[in-house]
């Protein structure tokens, strides 16, 4: 991280949350770029290489979801985390869907941001150690194929019986890089998805939420990650499931979700 | 003028008019006619008998060839003031008797206008038919008509076997009795049953076309102007505007269904518009979040940073924190704000009421703690799953306990809830949401409630006395609220404040209390009839009847705070009704209300002031049956 610097590109149109951000990553000793549109953006990114994007979906002209398109044309893999001030669980949820590896509401705390930069920066380190590792290596192991999952953090399996199980990936751990405890909602309580259902505390008192794939009402949770931690780390897809649910709208909520086989290719 | 005539109305008058003017023309003129040849067959006939009269009188004269005295006969037949002349020709046309003494003598010629019947061929007839022998001709020298009767006078056998030897046997006709009537008198009558008859047809046809236009006027121009204006009045926008039926043929079902129309698309205007309401609402709401939000962003990242910055400079540490919860706290506004906006359609699941409310109740447990509010429960423990949104439930329970909570005030008390299975006849639960007379005039008082629910209102009138009566619009609860007191023993009408038509049901009396009977329309769900005695209980309601009894959940929230004023218990449900002053905004209750409704229950409120207040919610364990 010191040697060489890691280097974030910030798109958004308010100056305001410009500074802001620039003053946080100036804090960490990242160095920054930003750009006022998306268009800008894209050419600043034609030019340099950054290890992340920080963007805002409500643009001028061209929004943050075009943006990520952009970069799809243009086959940049840059990590992006995106902002909004239209803080819904839908923009939350078609961000994922369209590729952005986090979501971040507006306003942020400087942790809740730091939090996100954190798990992007990992996450940017993760995707280029698998670039040049031999393919014997592993990694993180990837979600089984019958699973979907909702960005790259959480996963859903639909069980028989109406039912479907909820955890975390291998490699949103991974991203957090270890945690110190986790917080669970209780049963009983809704989910829904795109909000956070899931607190890891991690060693630097960061609080990374987890997105919930899908909405329903939690039946059951599993108390064993909550009293050992270690078990989500070891077998994050099996054992370490998080919750249990009775999903309220499964047909709706399954165009928002990537199928896992599609990892395997 | 061309507007006139192409008025429907005036076509239809012009149409009959001109009718009835060919009709009775005509009818007239074969009357005209008809009496015409009736008089002048009778004048005939009179005249025929007359000569037939004269000829058989002078018989024996003749034979006795008594001269004088058929002169003296001829000239006192004469004398009758109709008839003009009395002539005898003999055969060679010379006038042998006349009346009128000069004509005695002369020849006349035989071409002649009365001899013309005989003489016309060269060959004259010897017989003549009794029917050929009048001829109406018209005098040259007055101008009147006259007939002229020929007769006659045949040779027999006692004429050429008499003395006197005038005539062999060898002759036919002796000569010709000539008789001359005037037609003056006839003529006359015929001349005033004329003017008779066209006076009666012009009096006929002024009048059939005055009763035409009348009723014209009344039954098609009337109503069918009215639906003009009304249809110029819905184009213009005013869908409040009703046409009054006035009658029960095609014109009045066509404004019926015209009312009836206008009346729904109202319902969808008021309903598009409150949909569109939302809708903007949402998008500005979204709009303030969006614009809020990336400011709000600049303070919280700036003062959470102050914060991380000045660990060591506590003074300023404290002042930072209140600026990053107030941050926050407005953060969270600003996130119900799009919450709201986004109007998620309720999503109803089979849940257990019970759990619901415990779930309501661990969310602000701690607010209840802390002012003292104890929270009793006094659940049912075989209460069936309901189909709810447990969320949209949740949010209710929530408002009411922290209502009451806020009602018990510092001193602390009770918030109870209790919840129960109930199986009740639609009688005493169903509210009445619609209510119309039957020119479609709500009846519904959204301003004067009982039991904070809108009331149904009609006008009694007795002795010039108006009285505003307003009924509990919960089926079976009979309560009334009315200016003054009818007395039931004296003849009173009842009828719809708007349009004055009657809704008492002359033909039915109370089968309890034998008073009389109101009958008001339900839309969809048929009519509501019922007793006007304050103290009969009597109503029904035959189509809610048959959809039979049913099972309902009973949830009461209640609690011993200060209490509803009675003036505010009719206002409660009102969107921006207060009583908590900055702390509320009013739509609490309005919202509860709304999802109770959504839900098909009912929720009502019974308050005494500083004895407490009680919530009845009842939600119906079916969805109604659809109409």
């Amino acid at each position: 991280m010191t040697s060489d610097k890691i280097k974030i590109l910030i798109v958004d149109d308010e100056q305001v949350v410009v500074d802001s951000l620039l003053k946080i990553c100036e804090m960490e000793g990242y160095k920054t770029s930003y750009a006022l549109s998306a268009e800008e953006g894209l050419v600043l990114l034609q030019k340099e290489k950054f290890d992340l994007i920080l963007c805002d979906i409500m643009l001028p002209e061209m929004n943050g979801f075009e943006f990520l398109e952009g970069l799809h044309a243009r086959k940049i893999e840059t990590p992006v985390i995106m902002t909004t001030g239209y803080s819904t669980v839908e923009n939350a949820v078609k961000s994922l869907y369209e590729g952005a590896i986090d979501y971040v509401p507006k306003p942020f705390e400087v942790d809740e941001i730091l939090s996100a930069l954190n798990r992007g920066i990992n996450y940017g380190k993760i995707k280029n150690i698998l670039r040049y590792a031999k393919s014997s290596d592993i990694v993180y192991v990837d979600c089984p194929s019958k699973y979907f999952r909702l960005g790259v953090a959480s996963w859903v399996h639909i069980t028989g019986e109406g039912l479907a199980t909820v955890g975390v990936t291998d490699l949103f751990l991974k991203t957090v890089e270890s945690f110190d405890s986790l917080k669970l909602m209780v049963v009983d309580e809704e989910i829904y998805q795109g909000s956070s259902c899931a607190w890891f505390m991690s060693e630097k008192g960061f609080v990374h939420d987890l997105l919930s794939p899908i909405s329903g009402k939690i039946i059951e949770r599993n108390e064993n990650v909550l009293s050992n931690n270690s078990i989500i780390e070891k077998d994050p897809f099996f054992d370490g499931w998080l919750y249990k649910v009775i999903p309220s709208d499964i047909e709706y909520e399954m165009k928002n979700l990537t199928s896992c086989s599609s990892d395997q290719l | 003028m061309k507007h006139f005539v192409s008025k429907i109305g005036f076509k239809l008058i012009l149409v009959v008019g001109i009718t009835s003017l060919i009709i009775i023309s005509v009818y007239a003129f074969f009357t005209i006619k008809s009496q015409h040849s009736v008089l002048l067959n009778e004048v005939e006939r009179h005249g025929n008998q007359l000569s037939e009269a004269l000829k058989k009188s002078m018989h024996y004269e003749m034979l006795a060839n008594n001269r004088e005295s058929i002169h003296n006969m001829i000239n006192t037949i004469g004398e009758e003031p109709s008839i003009r002349e009395v002539r005898i020709f003999n055969k060679l046309g010379e006038i042998i008797y006349s009346a009128d003494d000069s004509d005695i003598g002369r020849i006349i010629n035989l071409q002649e206008e009365r001899c013309f019947a005989c003489h016309a061929e060269d060959e004259p007839l010897h017989r003549l038919p009794i029917n050929e022998r009048t001829r109406i001709f018209k005098k040259e020298t007055d101008n009147q008509r006259v007939l002229g009767i020929i007769n006659p006078i045949y040779n027999e056998q006692t004429c050429y076997e008499a003395d006197c030897h005038a005539h062999t046997s060898s002759q036919t006709v002796l000569g010709v009795l000539d008789i001359t009537l005037s037609l003056n008198d006839v003529d006359q009558q015929i001349k005033k049953s004329e003017f008779t008859i066209l006076l009666f047809s012009i009096i006929t046809v002024v009048g059939i076309s005055f009763i035409i236009v009348f009723f014209i006027r009344k039954w098609v121009v009337k109503p069918v102007s009215g639906l003009v204006t009304a249809t110029k009045n819905v184009a213009a926008g005013n869908l409040q505007y009703t046409i009054d039926i006035t009658q029960n043929d095609e014109l009045g079902q066509l404004a019926t269904s015209f009312n009836n129309m206008t009346h729904k698309l109202a319902e969808a205007r008021m309903q598009l518009f409150q949909s569109d309401k939302m809708a903007s609402l949402g998008r500005l709401a979204a709009g303030v979040a969006h614009e809020i939000n990336n400011p709000l962003t600049g303070v919280l990242t700036y003062s959470s940073f102050l914060l991380k910055r000045t660990k060591d400079k506590p003074e300023i540490q404290d002042d930072l924190k209140v600026i990053v919860r107030e941050t926050k706290r407005s953060r969270e506004i600003v996130k119900g704000l799009l919450d709201f906006a986004r109007q998620s359609v309720p999503k109803k699941n089979k849940a257990d009421i019970n759990e619901i409310i415990d779930r309501a109740y661990t969310v602000i447990e701690n607010q209840l703690n802390m002012n003292k509010v104890k929270f009793e429960k006094n659940y049912s423990t075989d209460l069936p799953q309901i189909v709810v949104d447990s969320n949209q439930m949740q949010q209710v329970f929530i408002n009411l306990i922290v209502n009451a909570s806020d009602a018990v005030g510092p001193n602390g008390g009770f918030v109870k809830a209790s919840t129960r299975p109930i199986d009740l006849s639609p009688y005493g639960v169903i509210q009445i949401k619609k209510a119309e007379c039957s020119k479609r005039h709500s009846l519904i008082d959204e301003h004067n409630k009982i039991d904070g629910l809108p009331t149904i209102k009609f006008l009694v009138r007795q002795d010039e006395k108006e009285v505003i009566f307003r009924l509990n619009s919960i089926y079976g609860k009979k309560e009334h609220e009315s200016g003054s007191i009818i007395n039931t023993q004296k003849a009173f009408t009842i009828e719809c404040p708007t349009c004055a038509i009657s809704l008492k049901n002359e033909n039915e009396k109370c089968p309890e209390c034998n008073s009389s009977i109101y009958t008001i329309d339900t839309p969809g769900q048929g009519q509501l009839k019922g007793c006007i005695n304050k103290n009969c209980y009597w109503q029904t309601w035959p189509e809610i009847e048959a959809s039979g009894r049913r099972e309902f959940i009973e949830i009461t929230i209640e609690d011993n705070g200060s209490g509803i004023p009675k003036e505010n218990l009719s206002k409660i449900f009102d969107p921006f009704f207060s009583t908590k002053g900055q702390k509320g905004t009013g739509l609490g209750l309005a919202v509860i209300w709304g999802i109770i409704d959504n839900h098909d229950g009912t929720i009502k409120v019974e308050s005494e002031v500083n004895v407490g207040t009680k919530f009845i919610i009842r939600l119906p364990l079916e969805p109604m049956r659809k109409q």
